[in-house]
């Protein structure tokens, strides 16, 4: 028996965030605050060379310098900055620990969410590389990688053992100063993921990590960097999910993509972090600043999958330098309660004959503000760019908002750039066909929407795109409208 | 001393030479304050991050212009649509010539804004209707309201339509070095009514000029609205043209914008939909080339429900121009079943010209059917191609091209002659004789 909106509403009012759970793990965490000495005790605390402490100690000064960017259109309870503890690692951890030595209390962690790294392990083909609460717990497959040259470990590992190549990369893509979240997070970054793919090998394997934010009140200030050396391919997934937390997490990571010439990067997302209750209360800020560059011939591709955070504030760019470059951008933000997403991309066409693709879903529910930002920009010597972007928004219930500001630049009389929105809402006529083939209103809805992001699920890994899928479903239950 | 502070103490002197005891007063007062408070707008705001004034405020520009300018209606007659009947109203250098106008106050009221301001008979209208949809918050709108006193004043009693087309002419001598014009325009048209209206700007030497417009446009229950405006200015000419439009239930209101001179124009066309069943039409062509640059800015609000909106741009942009486009479509969240449409069309010709272009959406209904589409492009080579192995050089190739490009917006032009002189211009700015009207 179908049961009525009424019904469904109800249930869905009363469901809870489903990860929304908390892992009692002995934490040692700094004071709150944020000085120099913070800065230099965290550099120090993960055993840093001199001249990343300088290379942080710059950054902060810069910070310093700056004021929180107010054009997004979101509005949020601005963070206190001193209010927050910079670090924060779980106390068993240590780096050199084989997974059978990994805290029982956090594998069990994992298994609640689904995701058991040795299941991954064997059937999917998967290297984890666990960022728990900022500090790497368990890199598995390394020696698989190792075989073929490939680097992949945590960031505060590189440093450490390859400090040639993050010397290199490291703020080349994302400077120091370029925004200030991101030199916040250059000056106080706890961990993250290093990858370094060398010249003309292609990974073998989805890498992976797994973000997650666990202890009250700690931020989480992750650093990535992707280098992918000439010829080579790696496809990068990152997927996180948070415990269900009152007050608002802050979350500024910096995720830097170097494509050399002719190589191809491939970043997937599944973003679902606590997005906040029904009434707006608590849920993760998310202030990320994602970059891309690419050389001669590289390709860069973007997909995410957007679905929690109360606040998101993100631009996966690429910035195609070389000649014949590619950048992709593909993606599905959902928003639903009171959530607002500012996201979009930019596209700098710097190269000749570079080509942008821009795909970009927009699904708005409840009392939730959707915006798409976008900026394609090309420049007086890029003959013969082409873009191409789509933004498409859906709008489910009369007190959403979807919001598109694309801002394109052209200053080549060869560029052919063209760029399309819609704004529409789920007709009752679909849902009356669905219904009437037997189909339930919510299901309908969960068929419709899928149908509406499929270009952009498409591009997901397999193992993403299930739990894509899934996620849609789950973000969107209650907003039928 | 700067322009600003120059303008706000203009202002004691202007005060000497009006009624200070009228109610619109207040307004002026209101609006210098607010003025003063905001300044010329920067870069730095995103509604001019493509534009700057900077070099304008350079300028020491002439704020109350000599009286005695006359001119002859034959060095001037080209740049009325003298092919047919019209009324006109003409401004030289900002004053009112009665030598070149024809107003009326025969069932229609098409006479000057001084007269509306001072004269009681107008009163009534001028306390409902004088600045009550421009903007009272944005400084150049401000700025205008401030020194408002002249420009044209064309009123339309319900059900009423005048025999033939206005034109409002505004002509720069050159009588002085520099010159800053500030006409402030109403139009009532009340219900069921209809007016056309042609809009131009001329100045006549290469004499800096720059142009402050600002037109208020009330259309009342099923009213028509059409406007046009030509913009073929000198190259030492600025426009600043703001343009705030109320419209109630079942109005049309058509605005074609012709942007084909001038140094820097920069259009503020706001339409605000305070009624149902409203269509309101913008379209545009921009054909520039030299060192040009024009901004166009259009606003459209969709307040009440089951309304619409159509936005037709084409740019053509050659030399150094430089174009922008920002067209934003907000529609609030009782404006369910809304339909609006946008389209922003450019080309670049050469490789110094840019285009920047921000088509934006900020929608709170969910029943509604709102879309964007922007391209940049070239002239498409096959068809130049086909035009050429048929005899066609290349120059009246690529012409034909554009002006096939440009149609869509020509085509709802209602003045047959008016379209005529449109597409003469066009042909004059792409240099080529076709040697038969479109």
């Amino acid at each position: 028996m179908a049961y009525t909106e009424e019904e469904l509403k109800k249930e869905l009012e009363t469901k809870e965030y489903e990860y929304g759970f908390y892992t009692d793990i002995e934490s040692e965490t700094f004071p709150n605050g944020l000085n120099e000495e913070i800065v230099i005790a965290i550099s120090k605390k993960k055993g840093e060379p001199e001249w990343m402490t300088l290379w942080r100690l710059e950054a902060f000064k810069y910070w310093k310098e700056m004021e929180e960017p107010e054009w997004a259109n979101v509005h949020y309870q601005k963070p206190d900055f001193q209010a927050i503890s910079y670090y924060s690692a779980p106390k068993k951890a240590d780096p050199n620990k084989t997974l059978d030595d990994v805290d029982p209390e956090l594998l069990e962690m994992y298994k609640k969410l689904g995701i058991s790294v040795d299941e991954q392990k064997k059937l999917q083909n998967v290297a984890v590389d666990i960022v728990m609460d900022s500090v790497s717990v368990a890199t598995t497959f390394k020696k698989t990688l190792a075989e073929k040259g490939i680097i992949f470990c945590s960031i505060s590992e590189a440093i450490k053992e390859h400090p040639e190549l993050v010397k290199k990369y490291i703020g080349s893509v994302v400077p120091k100063r370029d925004n200030f979240y991101a030199a916040l997070n250059s000056a106080v970054f706890s961990d993250g993921s290093f990858c370094y793919i060398p010249k003309g090998v292609r990974c073998p394997m989805e890498l992976s990590t797994y973000f997650r934010i666990n202890q009250a009140g700690t931020g989480q200030f992750e650093r990535t960097l992707v280098i992918a050396d000439e010829d080579s391919y790696v496809s990068y997934l990152e997927g996180c999910t948070a415990p269900s937390r009152d007050e608002n997490q802050l979350h500024a990571a910096v995720v830097e993509l170097v494509a050399l010439d002719g190589a191809e990067i491939k970043y997937s997302t599944v973003q679902n972090w606590f997005p906040g209750n029904k009434e707006g209360k608590g849920g993760v800020f998310n202030f990320v600043t994602k970059r891309a560059l690419c050389e001669k011939n590289a390709k860069v591709s973007w997909t995410q999958v957007e679905t929690g955070s109360a606040v998101t504030w993100k631009y996966p760019s690429c910035i195609l330098k070389g000649d014949n470059s590619i950048g992709e951008f593909y993606s599905i933000a959902v928003t639903n309660n009171y959530q607002q997403a500012d996201t979009g991309t930019k596209m700098v066409h710097i190269g000749k004959n570079t080509k942008s693709t821009i795909i970009s879903k927009g699904i708005s529910a409840g009392k939730s503000q959707n915006s798409y930002r976008g900026l394609v920009q090309v420049n007086s010597r890029a003959d013969g760019a082409r873009n191409f972007s789509q933004c498409d928004s859906l709008l489910m219930g009369n007190e959403c908002g979807a919001h598109t500001f694309p801002y394109i630049e052209a200053k080549n009389k060869s560029a052919m750039i063209e760029h399309e929105a819609t704004t529409s809402k789920i007709g009752e006529d679909q849902i009356f066909y669905c219904n009437q083939r037997g189909i339930d209103t919510e299901k309908a809805i969960a068929l419709i929407v899928n149908g509406f992001s499929k270009e952009v699920l498409n591009k997901l890994p397999m193992e993403f795109a299930v739990e894509a899928q899934k996620l849609l479903e789950i973000s969107l239950e209650g907003s039928v409208g | 001393m700067d322009l600003k502070d120059k303008l706000i103490s203009s202002f004691m002197a202007f005060e000497n030479n009006v009624d200070v005891e009228h109610p619109v007063h207040d307004v002026r007062m209101a609006a210098i304050k607010n003025f003063e408070e905001k300044g010329f707008p920067s870069k730095k705001e995103e509604a001019w991050k493509y534009t700057s004034l900077n070099n304008i405020q350079k300028i020491d520009f002439s704020i109350f212009p000599k009286e005695d300018n006359a001119l002859e209606y034959k060095d001037v007659k080209r740049y009325f649509i003298h092919e047919i009947d019209t009324y006109k109203i003409v401004f030289v250098d900002g004053i009112y010539s009665s030598y070149l106008s024809e107003t009326t106050h025969d069932g229609v009221d098409i006479c000057l804004m001084s007269a509306a301001l001072t004269k009681p008979m107008y009163k009534q209208v001028i306390d409902v209707y004088f600045n009550k949809i421009a903007s009272k918050d944005e400084s150049l709108t401000s700025l205008n309201t401030a020194f408002s006193r002249e420009g044209a004043y064309i009123y339309i009693p319900q059900n009423k339509m005048p025999k033939k087309p206005i034109e409002i002419l505004h002509f720069s001598t050159g009588n002085e070095a520099s010159l800053l014009l500030q006409p402030r325009n109403l139009i009532v048209v009340e219900e069921n009514a209809e007016v056309q209206i042609i809009e131009r700007h001329q100045s006549l030497t290469t004499n800096e000029v720059l142009t402050n417009a600002v037109t208020e446009i009330f259309a009342a229950k099923s009213a028509i609205v059409d406007f046009y405006k030509i913009q073929n200015d000198a190259p030492t000419a600025s426009l600043i043209d703001n343009t705030y439009i109320d419209q109630k239930d079942k109005s049309h209101v058509k605005v074609h914008t012709f942007s084909f001179g001038g140094k820097l124009t920069r259009n503020n066309l706001n339409f605000y939909q305070n009624g149902e069943f409203i269509d309101s039409t913008m379209k545009g062509v921009t054909i520039l080339g030299e060192k040009q640059h024009v901004d166009h800015h259009t606003l459209v609000h969709h307040i009440e429900p089951n309304c619409e909106s159509h936005q037709d741009y084409k740019g053509i942009y050659g030399d150094s121009s430089t174009g922008v486009f920002n067209g934003k479509i907000i529609v609030d969240k009782i404006a369910q079943k809304t339909n609006a449409f946008q389209q922003n069309n450019n080309i670049l010709i050469s490789d110094k010209a840019s285009i920047n272009t921000k088509p934006q959406l900020e929608i709170f209904a969910d029943d509604v059917k709102c879309s964007h589409g922007c391209t940049i492009g070239q002239l498409d080579e096959d068809a130049l191609f086909y035009l050429q192995s048929r005899g066609i050089p290349q120059k009246e190739a690529r012409a034909l091209l554009m002006y096939a490009f440009a149609n869509n917006v020509l085509s709802s032009v209602r003045i047959p002659e008016l379209k005529t002189r449109i597409n003469k211009l066009i042909a004059k700015k792409l240099g080529v004789n076709l040697g038969f009207d479109l």
